[in-house]
C-alpha cells in the first residue's frame, strides 16, 4: 500500500518528491537542481492549463449562477440586485417536484436495468465464443443511432400502442433502456476484457464457485465500468424530452426534461426566472448522484487491481 | 469491422520484460482458455445472460429501427395525403437526398464537426483530464469535473441560454470580456463556434470513461517501468496506452457516433446563416419534422448510419496496424 | 450457442416490419364514425388537451380550462341527469412538439377527445383522415348552434376546409406596423403616422435613419423567425400587390411573380439599404432580440401581431419582464399596413393584413360525439369566452364578447374593428408549411445578398418541387 501512496503524490502539487523518483526517474544525465527546475517550469505551465480549463467550462455557466437570484432575469449573464423571489416562484409552481420525481423514477429505473442486463451480457460475451459477436454488436449501436432521431418516433409510438404501453412510465424505461444497452454492453465489454484470466483461473483452481468468482474477482475489476455506463445512462434519460413526452400523456407522470420546455409564454418568450432557477434545481440531483457514485463505488483511484 | 475482443490480447505486455506480479500462473486446460470460459460458466448459463439485454433490444430497438429503414422506402409522412397514403418510392429518397447540393454540404460540414469536436477535441481533452486526475489534488479534481460534469447534464433548452448569453452580439459575457463591441459570433464563425460548444458539451463522457480506464491499469505495471527507469511519457506511451488501446477505440467509436448524430449545433445557430453550419441532424430535422417528410428523413438516417460504418472500419483497421493480434 | 448473425437478424426485422407497415398506412378514415354513438350515456368521460399547462405556457388558458370549463360543464351536465368526468391533458412544448404527438394520438385513434389546433394545421389533418368535419362526427346539431352568428365569416374560415367546418374557433389575431412615437419625434415624422404605400414606408425609415444607434425598421425575414417571416413579413406585403399567395379557384400557388419579386425587392431595399438590421434576421434569438431592442427604443418601425403588444411590451414588469415597457400606452403607436400602393392591395384594399387563430376541433374516434360536441359549444359560450378573455386580454372570436372586454384596450379594439375586416387568412391547403418553408428560404437568400430575381428564381423551384409544377403560377 506504501507505494501507492508514493506513487500518488509523485504527481501532485503537495511539493514532496518521493524518493525513488528523483533517484532513479531523473536519470543519470540530469543534477537534482536541473530536475527540480523543469518539475517547477512544468507545473507552472499545468497550473496555467488547468486554470484556463476551468475558466473555459465555468465560463458559459455564468448565467446559471447568476440569472436565478437576478430581479430581472434577461439573456444577460449579469446580476442586477440580489432576490430569492424566483425560487418562491419555483416552490409554489405545481410541476416542479413531481416532475422531478417522475425524473428519477425514469433514470434510476433505466440506469439500473441497463446496468444489470449489461453487465450481465457483457460478460458472457466476453468470456464464451460466440460467431459474429463484434459485427453483431456493432451493428446494434448503429441501429441504436437510428432510433434516437426524431423519425423512429412513429413506430416507437406504434408498438407501444399496440402493446398498451402508452401513457405508461414502464414503457418508456424499456424504449430507452432498449437504445441505451448496445453502447453499455459495448463500454462494458472492454472492461470485462482487460480481467486477465488468470485471476479467474487461479480462483477457480482454490475451489470457488462461478458465482462467487463473479461476486469477488469479476465485480470488483469492473465497477468503474459499471458505475461510468450507470452514470452516462441516468444522464441521458435525464435530459430526454422526446420520448417521455410523446409517450406520456397524462402531464402529472412527465419528467423534468418535459417541464422544462414549458416554461415559455404563447409566443415563444421564454420566463427567465422560472428556467433559469429550475435549471438550477434541475442539476442538484444528478450531480449529487455522480458524486455519490463516484465515492462509493466509482472512478476513485483504489489502485487497480492489486498486484 | 469491430474492435478487437481477442481476449489472449488483452493482457497488456509489461514493459522491460518484467513479468505482471500477478497471481502465480495457473495451469488450464487449453480448452478452457480457447473458449475463455475459465469461470466454467457454460453454455447454458452464458444464454441466460445474454438473453434478457437482447431481448429488450430486440423488441424495443431493432424492430422500431427496421421499421424507421422501411419508412425510408416510403414517401412518407405524419401528416397531408402522404400519411394516409404512403407511396413506395423505393430509393428514390436516396437519389433524391444524394443529388441534393444541401446534403453534399451537410455531410462536408458533419465530418468537420465529428472530427473537430469529437474524434480530436473530446477524446484529447477527455484523456488528458482522465490523466491529470490521476495525480491532481481532490479539491482541484473536484471542481473541475463537476464543471465538466455540469455541461454534459444540463437539458437542452438552459444551454442554449448559457451560449446565448456568452455570445450574445450586444450582451454577451464573452464580447465584454475581450472588448470586442457588436461581434456576433454564431454569424461570423458557425462553425467553430459550435465546434467549441462541443468540445465543452460533450467532453464529460471521455473523461469519466477514461478515468475508469486508467484506474484498471494495474498498478504494479507502472510500479515495474518506474524502477526500470521510464520518464512520465514512457509510462504513458508503454504501459497505459497499450492496456486502454481498446477503450480508445470504444470511446472513440461511440463519440463519433453520436457526435454524427447530435441535434444540439441547433440550439446554437439553428443551422445558419443560410445553411452555413446545418450538419446532418439538423438536415434531417428541418427535412423530417418541420418540413413533413419522414421517410425522406428515415432513408438519410440510413446514409448517416453507412457513413458511420465506414468511419469504424477505418479506426479498427488503424488500430490493427499498430499492434498485430497476439496469439 | 449460436445467437443469430446481424444478417439474419436484420432480414426478419425487415420482414416483420415489412408485415406490419400496413399499420403505417392504415386508413383510419375508412371506418365511419356514428354521430348517434352514446347520445344517452349517463356516465361520460371526455379528455381535453391543449397546449397550454398550468403553471407554465399559457396558463390562464390552462386555468380557465381546468377551473371554469370543466367544472361549468360537469354542472350543466349533472342538472342534465348525466355524471361526465372530464379531464385536462396539458403540454407546455414548442408547437411543433405538440403538433407530432397530437398526430400519433389521432393515427392510432387514441388521443383526447376535444382538443386545440392551429388554423393552418386543419388542411394536413383533414388530408391525413385524423379530423372529419363537425358534420360527420356529430350530425346536424352543429350547424343549428347559435354562436355561430357571433363569429365572423372570415374567422371561421380559419377551421373550414374544403367548404366543411372542422371545428369551433377560439380567438384571433391581426399585424400592424408599430412605431416608436419619441423616435418619431426626433426624426421629425408624425405622432399619428398612418402611411399610404411602401415608398413612405422606406421615407419614414429614411428620417429614422438619421438618428444615432436607432435601427429605422424591422420586418420579419429569414429562416430562424420561422413562422413569423412568412405570416408577419412576407404574407401581410405581398397581401398589399393585390394578389393572394395561393388562388382557391385554380388551385395555384404564385411563384416568381411580379407580387413576389416585389415583395423581396423591397425587403432588399430595407436590409441591403441600411434601413434594416439584416444580422438580426440571420440570428437564432433575433426575434427575442427585436421584441428587447425595440422595448429599448432602439427600433424605430416593427411589424408585429397583437401578441407582442399583449404580452412583449405590456407595461407591467409581472407579466413582460425586461420587455415591459411602463409607458408603452404614451410610447408606442401602431398604423395599419399599406398596400403597395393605394387600392393596390387584395380586392382593391388600400390596407391590408393577415390573422391566424386556433380552435377546438373534434376526435373523430370519440366514443361520446354528441357530449363532445356540448364541451365544445359550452367553451364557445359567450359565458366561458368572456371568462377567457378577462383571464387574458385578447381577441375572441365572438364578437360579441370583443365588444364587452376590449372596450380599455385601444390596440386590440383598433384591430378587432379596423384590421379584422380587411384582413386575409392563410390557406389551409395540406401544402401550405412547405410553401412557407420555402418563402422563408427566400426572404433569406435576400437578407444575406442575393437579387431578388434570383431568390425568387430558387423559390420558384422549391415550390415546384413541393406543390408541382401543374399548381404554380410564374409571372
Amino acid at each position: 500500500m506504501s507505494t501507492v501512496a508514493g506513487q500518488r503524490r509523485s504527481g501532485t502539487g503537495s511539493g514532496t518528491v518521493s524518493g525513488s523518483r528523483s533517484g532513479t526517474g531523473s536519470g543519470p544525465g540530469r543534477g537534482l537542481g536541473a530536475g527540480a527546475l523543469r518539475l517547477v517550469a512544468g507545473r507552472s505551465v499545468m497550473y496555467a492549463v488547468v486554470c484556463l480549463l476551468v475558466v473555459f467550462f465555468a465560463l458559459p455557466l455564468l448565467w446559471l449562477v447568476l440569472t436565478p437570484f437576478s430581479p430581472t432575469p434577461s439573456y444577460k449573464a449579469s446580476l442586477s440586485g440580489f432576490t430569492l423571489a424566483n425560487f418562491e416562484d419555483l416552490l409554489a409552481n405545481p410541476q416542479t417536484w413531481p416532475s422531478i420525481r417522475n425524473s428519477l423514477v425514469l433514470s434510476v429505473g433505466s440506469s439500473l436495468l441497463v446496468i444489470v442486463l449489461a453487465a450481465l451480457a457483457a460478460y458472457a460475451l466476453s468470456r464464451v465464443r460466440i460467431p459474429g459477436r463484434d459485427q453483431l454488436l456493432y451493428a446494434l449501436l448503429l441501429l441504436s443511432s437510428i432510433v434516437t432521431g426524431t423519425a423512429a418516433m412513429v413506430p416507437i409510438f406504434l408498438m407501444l400502442f399496440q402493446l398498451g404501453l402508452i401513457d405508461r412510465q414502464f414503457g418508456v424505461v424499456l424504449v430507452l433502456s432498449g437504445g441505451l444497452l448496445p453502447a453499455a454492453v459495448f463500454m462494458l465489454k472492454d472492461f470485462v476484457d482487460s480481467i486477465p484470466r488468470s485471476y479467474e483461473e487461479s480462483a477457480r483452481v482454490f475451489g470457488a464457485s462461478p458465482s462467487q468468482i463473479l461476486r469477488h474477482v469479476v465485480l470488483p475489476v469492473i465497477r468503474p465500468g459499471m458505475a461510468t455506463v450507470g452514470v452516462w445512462a441516468l444522464v441521458q434519460v435525464w435530459g430526454n424530452f422526446l420520448v417521455p413526452y410523446v409517450l406520456l400523456s397524462d402531464p402529472s407522470k412527465q419528467p423534468a426534461a418535459v417541464v422544462m420546455y414549458t416554461f415559455y409564454d404563447a409566443g415563444g418568450q421564454p420566463n427567465f426566472a422560472l428556467i433559469s432557477t429550475f435549471a438550477l434545481v434541475y442539476s442538484v440531483p444528478v450531480v449529487v448522484l455522480y458524486l455519490f457514485v463516484n465515492r462509493r463505488y466509482g472512478f476513485a483511484f483504489q489502485g487497480g487491481i492489486k498486484g | 469491422m469491430a474492435p478487437s475482443t481477442s481476449p489472449a490480447a488483452d493482457l497488456a505486455p509489461a514493459p522491460g520484460g518484467a513479468p505482471a506480479p500477478a497471481p502465480g500462473p495457473v495451469a488450464t486446460t487449453p480448452r478452457a482458455r480457447r473458449d475463455g470460459d475459465v469461470v466454467g460458466l457454460g453454455r447454458a448459463r452464458a444464454v441466460a445472460f445474454v438473453a434478457p439485454a437482447l431481448v429488450l433490444v430486440g423488441v424495443f430497438l431493432v424492430f422500431p429501427a427496421a421499421w424507421t429503414l422501411y419508412l425510408g422506402l416510403l414517401d412518407y409522412s405524419l401528416t397531408g395525403s402522404g400519411a394516409q397514403a404512403p407511396v413506395f418510392v423505393g430509393l428514390g429518397n436516396y437519389t433524391s437526398a444524394l443529388s441534393d447540393p444541401a446534403f453534399a454540404k451537410s455531410l462536408y460540414l458533419t465530418l468537420l464537426f465529428v472530427g473537430g469536436s469529437a474524434v480530436l477535441g473530446q477524446n484529447v481533452l477527455g484523456f488528458s483530464l482522465a490523466w491529470y486526475f490521476r495525480a491532481a489534488q481532490r479539491p482541484v479534481r473536484a471542481t473541475l469535473s463537476v464543471l465538466v460534469l455540469l455541461a454534459w447534464i444540463l437539458p437542452g433548452s438552459v444551454v442554449a441560454f448559457l451560449w446565448q448569453a456568452l455570445l450574445d452580439r450586444r450582451n454577451g459575457t464573452l464580447n465584454a470580456l475581450i472588448g470586442t463591441t457588436d461581434m456576433a459570433w454564431a454569424l461570423d464563425h458557425p462553425m467553430a463556434v459550435i465546434i467549441v460548444f462541443n468540445i465543452w458539451r460533450g467532453t464529460a463522457f471521455s473523461m469519466l470513461l477514461y478515468t475508469a480506464a486508467l484506474s484498471t491499469v494495474p498498478r504494479s505495471h507502472l510500479e515495474v517501468a518506474r524502477m526500470a527507469g521510464a520518464t512520465r511519457w514512457q509510462q504513458l506511451r508503454d504501459v497505459v496506452l497499450p492496456t486502454v488501446k481498446r477503450h480508445i477505440l470504444t470511446n472513440t467509436l461511440l463519440i463519433t457516433l453520436w457526435t454524427f448524430n447530435d441535434f444540439s449545433p441547433y440550439l446554437l445557430t439553428g443551422g445558419g446563416p443560410n445553411r452555413e453550419s446545418e450538419v446532418l441532424p439538423v438536415y434531417i430535422y428541418k427535412e423530417a419534422i418541420i418540413g413533413g417528410h419522414l421517410g425522406y428523413g428515415s432513408a438519410i438516417s440510413l446514409l448517416l448510419l453507412l457513413a458511420n460504418l465506414v468511419i469504424a472500419v477505418v479506426y479498427v483497421r488503424l488500430l490493427r496496424t499498430r499492434e498485430p493480434e497476439a496469439a | 450457442m449460436r445467437l443469430p448473425s446481424r444478417a439474419t437478424l436484420l432480414v426478419s426485422g425487415l420482414a416483420t416490419s415489412v408485415v406490419l407497415s400496413g399499420c403505417v398506412g392504415a386508413k383510419s378514415a375508412e371506418d365511419k364514425s356514428d354521430p348517434k354513438a352514446n347520445a344517452d350515456a349517463k356516465d361520460v368521460t371526455l379528455v381535453i388537451s391543449a397546449n397550454d399547462v398550468v403553471g407554465g405556457k399559457n396558463a390562464a388558458e390552462a386555468s380557465w380550462i381546468t377551473e371554469k370549463v370543466i367544472p361549468g360543464f360537469v354542472k350543466a351536465q349533472k342538472d342534465k341527469g348525466v355524471t361526465a368526468k372530464v379531464t385536462f391533458n396539458g403540454s407546455g412544448v414548442e408547437d411543433e412538439q405538440y403538433k407530432t404527438k397530437l398526430e400519433l394520438n389521432l393515427k392510432t385513434g387514441s388521443g383526447s377527445d376535444v382538443f386545440a389546433a392551429d388554423g393552418i394545421w386543419l388542411g394536413e389533418l383533414a388530408s391525413a383522415g385524423y379530423v372529419k368535419p363537425l358534420k360527420d362526427v356529430v350530425g346536424d346539431k352543429p350547424a343549428s348552434w347559435d354562436g355561430w352568428s357571433q363569429i365572423s365569416k372570415a374567422v371561421q374560415q380559419n377551421l373550414t376546409f374544403k367548404d366543411q367546418l372542422y371545428g369551433v374557433p377560439n380567438g384571433t389575431d391581426g399585424r400592424v406596423l408599430y412605431f416608436n412615437k419619441k423616435l418619431f419625434a426626433q426624426a421629425g415624422l408624425p405622432e399619428s403616422w398612418q402611411p399610404t404605400s411602401w415608398d413612405e414606408i422606406l421615407q419614414a425609415g429614411q428620417a429614422l435613419k438619421k438618428l444615432k444607434g436607432v435601427t429605422p425598421i424591422q420586418i420579419n425575414a429569414g429562416v430562424p423567425m420561422g413562422e413569423a417571416t412568412t405570416a408577419q413579413g412576407f404574407l401581410p406585403l405581398l397581401a398589399g400587390t393585390g394578389k393572394p399567395l395561393y388562388d382557391d379557384g385554380s388551385g395555384s400557388w404564385q411563384g416568381d411573380t411580379q407580387g413576389v419579386k416585389d415583395v423581396l425587392g423591397f425587403y432588399q431595399k430595407l436590409y441591403g439599404g441600411g434601413l434594416g438590421d439584416p444580422r438580426m434576421q440571420q440570428d437564432k434569438a433575433g426575434r427575442d432580440q427585436s421584441f428587447a431592442e425595440f422595448s429599448q427604443g432602439k427600433i424605430g418601425i416593427l411589424a408585429e401581431g397583437d401578441y407582442f403588444w399583449r404580452s412583449v411590451i405590456c407595461p407591467s414588469k409581472a407579466d413582460c419582464a425586461t420587455t415591459s415597457m411602463p409607458d408603452r400606452d404614451k410610447v408606442v403607436g401602431w398604423a395599419k399596413i399599406p398596400a403597395q400602393k393605394p387600392k393596390g392591395g387584395v380586392n382593391g384594399q388600400d390596407f391590408v393584413s393577415v390573422s391566424g387563430g386556433s380552435g377546438w376541433m373534434l376526435n373523430p374516434k370519440t366514443k361520446y360525439p354528441q357530449q363532445a360536441w356540448e364541451l365544445m359549444e359550452f367553451m364557445a359560450s359567450k359565458e366561458m369566452q368572456t371568462e377567457l378573455s378577462k383571464a387574458q386580454i385578447r381577441i375572441s372570436a365572438r364578437g360579441d364578447v370583443n365588444n364587452e372586454t376590449l372596450k380599455n384596450d385601444p390596440l386590440l379594439s383598433f384591430i378587432s374593428s379596423e384590421v379584422l375586416p380587411l384582413t386575409t387568412y392563410r390557406p389551409s391547403d395540406e401544402k401550405y408549411n412547405e410553401v412557407s418553408l420555402a418563402i422563408q428560404q427566400a426572404t433569406a437568400d435576400v437578407v444575406a445578398g442575393k437579387s431578388p430575381d434570383e431568390a425568387a428564381k430558387t423559390y420558384s423551384t422549391s415550390l415546384e418541387k413541393a406543390v408541382g409544377a401543374e399548381h404554380v403560377a410564374g409571372s
